[in-house]
């Protein structure tokens, strides 16, 4: 084994770049002594610093250091330990940063995320101008709360703690043991907090003629705890992860889904099919398969969709082209054909229909009618139909192609069968869409 | 070998065929078919897809990810593109390779969800502080997300900079009939690592438009990455001759290269007085609009921008100079116009043909707005 490291810091860099008296130099030196204790290869630890006077410190280490945005070094962290478990992440934050990036530290705290989050606590913004922060106790003085600080603080212990980090502690920047703290935090397998309170000599202890005692004091009348104050084992996230994914590995990624063509079609120039019914009644489903059985024709396919962003309510228009060419046609041409279903149907498409040209064919259910047209109008009666709505995009797609003859109606059954759990059904619909042009 | 695929299918294909292992991103309309795709298919190559708490933690994820070793990828929609702002920045400045695909729906703001457009493209540009060049990719249809997102991961390994794939809502929730296999392909470019014998500086160059090599998170250098100002060892610095070439360096390293990058197709027309500049969804009519007018017996000509940022500045002239006038369409009031305008001198007369209201702009009404009918 390599001689022992007896320090992670780059002495050639020191001194340390912090006020007189600030705890942040505490918590690094007592960070130092936890990695000296541990012997970690300094490869397999990286500093994540945030925004703040904390965010000067990883320089000073000679592990892997990763300096970001304010509040979203928990990210980088959570980015880090999802692509290898194995490193020992470790977050140094402030107060500041726990609060734009609350959201980050709750979620990775919830997942239990494999990360060592040390919280420079100063309870205040020190960078800024001493500004409060979510941690400044109540009453306080700080350069926005002129006239004494109103809210309560955050207790990021408990927060973290119910929602399922592993660890969490807390202690002050004098502790003695602090070394031994952190240590056991990076051993710890899931998601580790230390909140570390600390003295900000620029501005909190001026402004508030703040001391060690007074800050003990104030621990003491919020009710916050020190020590190790959540402790449990449980699955660790990234290791999580990797299990629970792999029985996948290996798998063929999206395998393709071939449709070489056998039959033949007598479509020549673009022909573009509007199909408009409801949301939820398999519009787009028709549709593709319509286009499908068109690619088993020969052809090539494009289906644009329009819809809301409501589920299974409102309108569903598919418009397909159909060509000899592979020009990715997006259907901006007025409708050669058109199906309209149902009232959201009529209701969206009023417009084009309206618009067609005297050679184009309106398929349309009878009982949509009348509806004001040149085209030549089909009227598609489904009064006598024993098939749910669901069905009524496919069989008025066979009865469109029934009476176009655009390509063979084989090649359409042939597309509804491509998936055997919906083909039983499909090929009924079509059946019935045939017959139902039958009965014209 | 012919099939029946969206965009995002396509988009996700050319991301697993380009090696992507690691996918975070949010639910957004009309993006998230994509996340959908990765969050499915990533396991099985051995990657990790996740879904974040927000766009912010996204990107974040990303970048973490990609320092550690992972190409990675994410997906959304304009109102995520404005939560990743920060983090775009934080990929220029670290020169972390990524790929953003912004599927474009209607702004501002929640807009229209389900609704196209193409409103970003400014956005995607000038998106983040300090204005720093990114690359940014247009597919026209699902062919090209297929292969453009392929190269977008290419040149990502290749500049050190988050490429974007502007699509839109319609590029990727359209199907389309597409022969994947027969499509020439942008080659697989791995990522250039530097020497593990070798001391390792982080973001040492000898050239200002050099692009260093990357050391990875827990490979055998340790490496130091930041969003601040550094000097080339990965260092905060305020030094002004370090920052200056810092800076240099990151527009350099870029726009020392624009006909690299360029990816245009020209199809000009001796004689034409006419020059059609589009891109992504609206090349399909702009094209078809080419292809009535000439059928009529007019002469005019195409430009196809597939590299819209940095501006392929030499094809651009190249089109230009042998016409009158130049008329962009775009599904916006005139984003990629400025540009064009700009690069135009007042030489060319430029006009658009525009369209804001949530539906695409039809060949007809290219050529009846452009005077071409």
């Amino acid at each position: 084994m390599a001689e022992a490291l007896t320090t992670y810091l780059n002495e050639d860099l020191l001194p340390l770049p912090f006020c007189p008296g600030c705890g942040h130099s505490a918590i690094v030196k007592h960070l130092d002594a936890a990695l000296v204790k541990l012997q970690l290869d300094p490869r397999q630890v990286v500093l994540v610093t945030d925004i703040g006077c904390q965010g000067l410190t990883d320089r000073y280490f000679d592990t892997n250091a990763f300096h970001g945005l304010h509040g979203r070094s928990v990210t980088y962290a959570t980015g880090i330990k999802l692509v290898n478990p194995d490193l020992k992440v470790i977050v140094l934050i402030g107060d500041g940063g726990t609060g734009i990036g609350g959201h980050h530290l709750l979620n990775a705290a919830r997942r239990n995320l494999g990360i060592t989050v040390l919280v420079f606590n100063n309870l205040n913004f020190g960078m800024t101008g001493g500004e409060h922060s979510v941690t400044t106790p109540p009453g306080a003085r700080t350069a926005t709360t002129r006239y004494g600080h109103l809210e309560r603080p955050l207790d990021l212990c408990a927060t973290v703690g119910v929602n399922g980090a592993g660890f969490a502690a807390r202690a002050t920047s004098f502790d003695k043991n602090l070394p031994d703290l952190i240590a056991a935090a990076i051993q710890h397998e899931g998601f580790a907090l230390i909140d570390i309170w600390e003295l900000c000599t620029a501005y909190f202890v001026e402004e508030n003629r703040f001391n060690r005692t007074l800050l003990e004091r104030a621990m003491d009348e919020l009710g916050f705890s020190t020590g190790i104050l959540y402790q449990h084992d449980g699955p660790e996230y990234s290791q999580a992860t990797r299990a629970a994914l792999s029985d996948q590995r290996g798998k063929p990624t999206l395998p393709p889904q071939p449709l070489e063509p056998h039959y033949t079609s007598a479509v020549e120039t673009a022909m573009h099919c509007a199909i408009a019914g409801a949301a939820g009644a398999k519009v787009g489903s028709a549709a593709g398969i319509f286009c499908q059985g068109a690619i088993l024709a020969g052809l090539w396919a494009t289906q644009r969709s329009d819809y809301p962003v409501t589920v299974k309510t409102g309108h569903s228009v598919a418009d397909v082209v159909l060509s000899r060419d592979d020009a990715f046609h997006v259907g901006t041409t007025p409708p050669d054909l058109m199906i309209v279903l149902f009232a959201e149907g009529l209701h969206k498409e009023r417009g084009r229909i309206a618009r067609l040209k005297p050679e184009a064919t309106l398929f349309i259910d009878a009982a949509l009618l009348p509806v004001q047209t040149a085209a030549r109008v089909v009227p598609l009666d489904f009064s006598g139909t024993r098939q749910k709505k669901e069905a009524w995009a496919m069989m008025a797609v066979a009865a469109m192609l029934q009476h176009t003859g655009l390509y063979p109606l084989d090649a359409l059954r042939e597309a509804a069968a491509l998936r055997p759990a919906f083909a039983a059904q499909n090929l009924a619909a079509i059946a019935e869409g045939v017959a139902l042009l039958a009965r014209e | 070998m012919r099939e029946f695929i969206d965009g995002a299918e396509a988009i996700a294909r050319g991301a697993l065929d380009a090696g992507c292992t690691f996918f975070a991103g949010y639910p957004i309309t009309p993006a998230t078919p994509i996340l959908l795709h990765m969050i499915r298919e990533l396991p099985k190559v051995g990657g990790v897809a996740i879904q974040a708490e927000d766009e912010i933690a996204a990107l974040g994820f990303c970048l973490g990810a990609t320092m550690t070793g992972a190409r990675a990828m994410t997906a959304t929609s304009g109102p995520g593109i404005s939560l990743y702002s920060e983090h775009i920045g934080l990929a220029i400045m670290g020169e972390v390779p990524l790929v953003i695909v912004n599927v474009q729906r209607m702004g501002p703001s929640t807009g229209g969800a389900t609704t196209t457009a193409q409103g970003d493209i400014q956005f995607m540009r000038w998106g983040t502080s300090g204005g720093y060049p990114v690359i940014v990719l247009a597919p026209t249809d699902v062919r090209d997300c297929y292969r453009l997102t392929g190269h977008a991961f290419g040149l990502a390994e290749r500049f050190r900079v988050p490429v974007f794939l502007a699509t839109d809502k319609d590029t990727v929730a359209t199907r389309a009939t597409v022969d994947l296999a027969a499509y020439e392909r942008f080659p697989v470019r791995e990522r250039p690592l530097a020497d593990p014998a070798a001391p390792f500086v982080p973001y040492r160059v000898a050239h200002l438009d050099d692009v260093p090599p990357l050391a990875h998170v827990g490979g055998p250098h340790l490496v130091r990455f930041t969003s601040s100002s550094h000097d080339e060892r990965g260092y905060l610095t305020k030094n002004p001759p370090d920052v200056d070439r810092l800076n240099r360096h990151l527009a350099a390293k870029i726009e020392a290269h624009l006909d690299e990058i360029a990816l245009v197709e020209s199809d000009l027309q001796d004689g034409a007085e006419t020059l059609l500049i589009s891109y992504g969804i609206t090349a399909r009519p702009a094209q078809e609009a080419v292809r009535m007018a000439r059928a009529a017996g007019r002469r005019v000509s195409s430009l196809v921008v597939r590299s819209l940022w940095p501006v392929p500045e030499t094809a651009i002239r190249a089109a230009l100079a042998g016409v009158r006038r130049a008329l962009v369409v775009e599904l916006n009031l005139g984003q990629y116009r400025r540009e064009i305008e700009r690069l135009a001198r007042g030489e060319q007369e430029v006009s658009g043909v525009h369209r804001v209201d949530g539906t695409l702009i039809g060949a007809r009404e290219i050529l009846s707005e452009g005077g071409l009918a």
